[in-house]
């Protein structure tokens, strides 16, 4: 299982920066949002998978018994994907903004506060 | 006692919801802003004066003991940027009144302003990473809005360049953390220092992992605060707001992400010294001398400047490369100075160009016949930059230098004694075209009349120049009497290096001290 979630993280990764490279604005944002994705299956994964072991002691014991899924970095996520929500909302919201502003979606047009 | 540590990050939030439901009343909004910005200053002055002694104060939130709550710290590094950030709010926010548009104002240009100030505080406070991935994300979000407010194309332009760059940077940021956490399984900042001072209760693994994880932090934090070859969204962005945004955020932001990269490559990252931090030093050196070659060729004051800001995050960097005590009390030092000197320049262009109504340096000129006063405003802080004595500029470079010398670290000597002179240059070149040069025929006309009408009438003339006068006379202050900021910059830096007490507050004590009345 996490070998396959590896790959899915490593295809996430690729495809994110391989939009992020296109001259289109859109693609930079969805790139940017299959990064965000594929960061948070690496920490998802980084909390062990395991079906059916809830991190709960159980009756009489006084420790959990391995194998357990670690509940940290599920919160963790949990904050994480609301922040990136957040974030990428503003960076859509954005990019409209500036397509109407501009009138293009390619982004070796918006060249204005580089160059002097 | 140990509460004062949630009033940096306390006082803003309230500031920031008073002011959202003070929407659009601004003549309210401001009081209620300059409340919160003299509150803010007065609780990190206090906070400051318990840790000026060496103490060291932690805070668990809701009693969940560490390393499994979120921790709050403060030792005389952290405390001492409070500080420096609350002044500079509070200076800023003075000056912002003069050169607000009602537009941008009515349009929660405060509430944001308050909301970055919470993020920044945050930042610098927390002794914890993920709850550091946290603080960076209100500091930024509040950030992107205030760097668009007002929607210009320029504005757009920037804020693209800005927000994507910086998104990518917290994607990084979190992949490091959720890393972090499955190599050691603690995020707490006391805790894995802990474990990495005791190098043998590790797998060769872990300690493997702990040498290429900096490298992973130091792309995210090396992105937030621009050092080379990361720092393309500065001056593509910085020069877009107004002046009065470019300001705090040259003060605060960058230096946001120097404080994290000096905070865990002291405390956490400390595996392989040679290697991770030999690599900080390079990237220091080039990062000084692409950033002012930069501003070498910019003929626009806001972009000049930008491209500095860029130059003077190689100094910081430097300190924490050589990684001695006199070298990181030369970045604690310089971090004071830079944050002051870079902040009180922009406020003087903002001046110049509320005069003239340009920043391009060709149309400007003859400011030096028409105010003196300006003219002393503005060599002040641009001197204390290049490192002139006996302005603070001069005692943050002679550590640093000094520091360098000691180790026998040459070339990085020399290319911060060469980026002085370069930096040197360029601000004659501002001297010489903004306010030594005569004043160019058919370019905007300004005349003593129209300077002295503008700064004299009390309205704007206060706020305009309080913050700048202000800031150039705590510069000279503290180039004159650099033994107390000196002796505090070697204390924080003790405390870096040796972090004991950090450790102990916060692992060992904070359970016992948190319950004592």
């Amino acid at each position: 299982m996490e070998s396959l979630l590896a790959f899915v993280v490593g295809g996430l990764y690729a495809g994110g920066i391989y939009l992020m490279l296109r001259r289109s604005m859109i693609k930079l944002i969805f790139g940017l949002v299959l990064l965000g994705h594929a960061s948070n299956l690496l920490i998802f994964t980084v909390g062990r998978l395991t079906s059916d072991q809830p991190p709960l002691v159980p009756d009489g014991a006084e420790t959990l018994t391995e194998p357990f899924a670690d509940p940290l970095p599920q919160a963790l996520i949990l904050t994480a994907i609301v922040i990136g929500f957040g974030m990428q909302a503003f960076a859509l919201v954005l990019v409209k903004r500036m397509f109407l502003t501009a009138r293009t979606d390619d982004v070796h047009a918006i060249t204005t506060t580089d160059t002097f | 006692m140990n509460n004062l540590l949630f009033m940096p990050i306390v006082i803003p939030l309230i500031t920031a919801i008073c002011l959202i439901l003070l929407w659009r009343q601004r003549v309210i909004q401001r009081l209620v802003s300059l409340v919160g910005c003299v509150s803010l200053f007065l609780a990190a002055a206090l906070l400051f004066s318990f840790v000026a002694p060496g103490n060291v104060l932690a805070i668990q939130a809701a009693n969940w003991p560490a390393p499994f709550g979120i921790t709050l710290v403060a030792d005389t590094f952290s405390a001492l940027m409070v500080l420096v950030a609350a002044f500079m709010g509070l200076s800023v926010a003075i000056y912002s009144l003069a050169t607000l548009d009602p537009e941008r104002e009515s349009f929660g240009y405060h509430p944001l302003y308050h909301i970055m100030l919470m993020g920044v505080c945050g930042a610098f406070l927390t002794g914890d990473m993920f709850n550091m991935y946290v603080w960076y994300e209100v500091m930024l979000i509040s950030s992107f809005v205030l760097l668009t407010l007002g929607g210009e194309r320029s504005q757009l332009e920037g804020g693209v360049k800005y927000v994507t760059l910086n998104l990518l940077a917290s994607t990084l940021f979190l992949i490091a953390t959720g890393m972090l956490y499955g190599t050691m399984g603690t995020l707490n900042l006391a805790d894995l220092g802990e474990r990495m001072r005791q190098p043998e209760t590790l797998s060769d693994l872990q300690l493997g992992l702990m040498t290429t994880l900096p490298i992973l932090y130091l792309l995210a934090f090396g992105i937030k605060s621009a050092l080379f070859p990361l720092f393309f969204w500065l001056p593509a962005s910085y020069h877009t707001p107004p002046i009065h945004v470019t300001a705090i955020f040259s003060a605060l932001l960058t230096k946001v992400g120097i404080y994290s990269l000096v905070r865990v490559f002291t405390l956490v990252f400390i595996a392989d010294t040679d290697f991770t931090h030999t690599i900080l030093l390079v990237i220091a050196g080039l990062t000084m001398i692409t950033g002012v070659l930069g501003a070498v060729a910019q003929m626009e004051m806001r972009r000049l400047l930008s491209f500095h800001i860029v130059s003077q995050i190689g100094y910081l960097l430097m300190g924490l490369g050589l990684f001695s005590p006199l070298s990181l009390a030369g970045t604690v030092f310089f971090m004071v100075h830079v944050i002051l000197a870079k902040s009180a320049l922009f406020l003087v262009g903002g001046v110049l160009h509320r005069v003239a109504g340009t920043y391009d340096l060709k149309k400007l000129g003859g400011f030096y016949r028409s105010s003196i006063m300006l003219s002393i405003l503005f060599f002040l802080p641009a001197f204390s930059l290049a490192g002139i004595p006996p302005l603070s500029g001069f005692w943050a470079k002679f550590a640093l230098v000094r520091a360098g010398l000691e180790l026998g670290q040459y070339a990085i000597v020399t290319a911060a004694l060469a980026v002085s002179i370069l930096t040197l240059f360029s601000m004659t070149k501002i001297w010489a075209e903004a306010f030594w040069k005569a004043q160019p025929p058919g370019k905007v006309q300004v005349d003593a009349d129209q300077i002295s009408r503008t700064l004299a009438s009390g309205q704007t003339a206060l706020p305009l120049l309080l913050p700048i006068v202000v800031i150039a006379a705590l510069m000279v202050i503290i180039g004159v009497a650099a033994d107390p900021v000196l002796a505090i910059s070697q204390q924080a830096a003790n405390q870096l290096l040796d972090p004991t007490d950090y450790i102990n507050v916060v692992l060992h004590e904070s359970a016992s001290l948190a319950n004592s009345p």
